[in-house]
């Protein structure tokens, strides 16, 4: 069970991620941030549930709907909100945008725009892990449609089969763009299909942010221990369009206000009240310190400058000896910025594929 | 220094390389009980165990994207792909994630990757198995390419392009594997995006990569210096970047080029050395540069349909004749 403290984090992460997401959304049409702009408002018990199960270690990766999950891991929400803007301050410095969010200081390595193509990013980030025998997790998610990629396929089989210490979630929000993923899958429940691989699947209600901690928990723990990956199907709902540019008349109102009904924000504030662990003003008050977050997220995009125009010429690819960006020391001059330090020099102790010595008796017999 | 294979070359580089930097291993379809399909990776397994030579799963995408994020891990992957014609299956993980990462991130990450394996023609395996891709990978920004001629250079390339800290397409020639050369023992380094002067010529500048230096050019050179024509040969070695002073400096010495690629002419990587000419070195030019390159049409099966499809030691001459208005 959540501990009061956790319960308010998650409480004041879920407005947290809310507030960026709305107010994203408005600068969208005003033409502030430009391009494909998918938001999360709707699935935030889903990102902030399962980021309060995981250690500062662990690393994170998801699709395109990226904005909330470096968000709730730590990163700096005006750098974000420039990275929108299109600006120097970015954490990519205006070279990413909306679908490329990139955090390595806060363990989130990426946002991806081809649909489910991070799957096997997350494989190969849990398999660096397991070769130099750390206790790390990664956390990869995708949406209900790049279940119905091959990449999934192939990496399930591989990540099983190496026992590799990842968490595949599933933010299934039912429609892949427009279209109802049973419209388009023999099996929609996505989790059904990991016995298939011989793998560890569920599913949780992802409008329940405790729910969705506690499930976490659970399978990082046992993938931590060493059984290998798990898919954790979270079945949760977008409030809004695929994007900014989807009127998204796939759905009927009715459906939308029926899960707006289920808004997992409202939902955990219910839990609050009723345990007493906070009041209205105390929770209201929350709110409003998020919201003023924002504000200021939003007038540091507004008053930061473009990148220059030599810039088009950096980062495609690494010259010899040139160190990595680290954003936050770049742009806010921070002195505490934790980045990976690999080992260069160690040991590989991992037997992936035991066997046991040939018998020499049977070779003897290949030969004559 | 000692006579290897060109497949022995490789492996003597994966072996010092993995011995060297405990971050690199090899992943790929056969590499480990198998040794390889083309035996490149031949006792490997033994040497370093089944983390560092990984038997994967014929899934290119999977294990190809397995290997990006290994890279941006922390680790150091070297790819094998069983020929590049499976790696298109591949091309996702590659184009949009190893060549983006760096650009994306705005410099965050880094991904020191190598994806090898054999391109070009293999010899009668008709229209799927016999292409020679490197123009395809050259086009994007945030991809070295390099495609060795020799097994000295097959060495030396591999360990710079392990070491190198960006994604590498590291195309071997199918045809080469067993082909041997002199290649200097311990710590050979050829450098990425240098060019070498494989014969040194006055009259006209062949221009190539990859098989086809010993499989037709050096042998056209014979041909012509029978004639009484000196040609220099320019291999390229890396495809992307290429060695653009090397080429320059070669056609002001001889003011005559032709260009020899495996590869098909449309849209191929000669075409764009051929731009280069053409705008760098226009005043050097005695004639138009000119291009010999694999017919534009599907590899066939039927021996005679695919010696023709290919470019020819008749051909390079013919196409000298020509430059040389002969």
């Amino acid at each position: 069970m959540a501990s009061t403290e956790s319960m308010l984090t998650m409480y004041r992460k879920m407005l947290l991620a809310r507030r960026f997401e709305e107010k994203a959304g408005q600068a969208y049409g005003l033409k502030k941030i430009q391009g494909f702009c998918h938001l999360y408002i709707g699935q935030e018990a889903v990102v902030v549930g399962v980021n309060e199960a995981l250690r500062e270690s662990d690393w994170v990766m998801t699709g395109y709907r990226d904005h909330v999950h470096p968000l709730v891991r730590g990163a700096d929400a005006g750098m974000l909100m420039a990275e929108l803007y299109g600006r120097d301050t970015g954490y990519s410095k205006g070279k990413g945008g909306s679908m490329h969010f990139f955090d390595i200081e806060h363990g989130f390595y990426g946002g991806y725009g081809i649909v489910g193509g991070q799957i096997p990013l997350a494989a190969g980030l849990a398999f660096a892990s397991k070769y130099r025998n750390e206790d790390r997790v990664t956390v990869c998610s995708f949406g209900d449609a790049a279940a119905n990629q091959g990449a999934m396929h192939e990496t399930f089989n591989m990540a099983v089969k190496w026992k590799l210490p990842v968490l595949y979630i599933v933010e299934n929000n039912r429609y892949g763009m427009g279209t109802d993923i049973a419209r388009v899958s023999s099996v929609p429940e996505i989790h059904k299909r990991a016995p298939g691989w011989a793998m560890r699947g569920e599913a949780v209600d992802g409008m329940d942010v405790l729910t969705v901690y506690e499930k976490a928990k659970e399978l990082i723990e046992w993938i931590r221990a060493g059984n290998g990956p798990v898919l954790l199907e979270a079945n949760t709902y977008r409030f809004r369009g695929h994007s900014m540019s989807d009127a998204a008349t796939y759905r009927t109102k009715d459906e939308v206000e029926l899960e707006k009904q289920r808004d997992p924000i409202l939902k955990l504030r219910q839990v609050l009240l009723e345990k007493k662990a906070a009041s209205e003003a105390q929770l209201d008050a929350i709110d409003e310190e998020e919201k003023a977050l924002i504000e200021k997220a939003l007038a540091f995009a507004d008053a930061s400058p473009l990148p220059p125009d030599s810039d088009i010429w950096t980062h495609t690819t690494v010259e010899e000896g040139e160190p990595d960006e680290k954003p936050r020391e770049r742009v806010l001059g921070a002195k505490d910025v934790k980045w990976p330090a690999h080992p260069t020099d160690f040991k590989v102790t991992w037997d992936l594929e035991p066997r046991s010595k040939p018998d020499p008796e049977a070779k003897k017999g290949a030969k004559s | 220094m000692a006579e290897l294979a060109y497949r022995e070359a490789l492996n003597q580089a994966l072996a010092e390389e993995m011995e060297r930097d405990p971050r690199v291993f090899l992943m790929g379809e056969e590499v480990a009980r198998y040794d390889g399909a083309y035996k490149v990776s031949k006792g490997l397994l033994d040497k370093f165990g089944s983390a560092r030579v990984v038997d994967a799963p014929i899934s290119e995408l999977g294990f190809g994207g397995l290997g990006v994020g290994a890279a941006m891990g922390g680790l150091r992957p070297v790819i094998e792909m069983m020929t590049w014609n499976f790696a298109i299956l591949a091309m996702d993980q590659i184009v949009n994630s190893a060549a983006k990462l760096r650009h994306m991130s705005g410099g965050q990450l880094r991904c020191p990757i190598v994806f090898r394996g054999p391109n070009g023609a293999g010899g009668r395996l008709s229209s799927q198995h016999s292409q020679a891709l490197e123009a395809n990978y050259a086009h994007f920004p945030g991809l070295k390419v390099i495609a060795p001629g020799t097994p000295a250079d097959a060495k030396g390339l591999l360990k710079s392009a392990i070491r190198d800290d960006n994604p590498v397409i590291f195309m071997e020639g199918e045809l080469l594997y067993g082909v041997k050369g002199e290649v200097p023992e311990g710590e050979h380094l050829v450098p990425i995006g240098k060019a070498d002067l494989k014969r040194e010529g006055s009259d006209v500048t062949l221009i190539t990569w990859s098989r086809m230096l010993t499989a037709v050019v050096l042998p056209a050179a014979e041909l012509l210096a029978a004639e009484g024509i000196n040609a220099e040969v320019l291999d390229l070695r890396t495809i992307k970047p290429f060695d653009a002073e090397a080429v320059a400096a070669s056609v002001a010495k001889t003011n005559r080029v032709v260009i020899v690629e495996e590869g098909w002419g449309y849209a191929g990587f000669g075409a764009h050395i051929a731009d280069f000419i053409s705008r760098e070195c226009f005043d050097d030019l005695d004639a138009p540069v000119t291009r010999v390159h694999g017919l534009d049409v599907n590899m066939a099966y039927a021996e005679n349909l695919e010696r023709l499809i290919l470019p020819s030691a008749a051909r390079v001459v013919e196409a000298v004749h020509q430059v040389l208005y002969r």
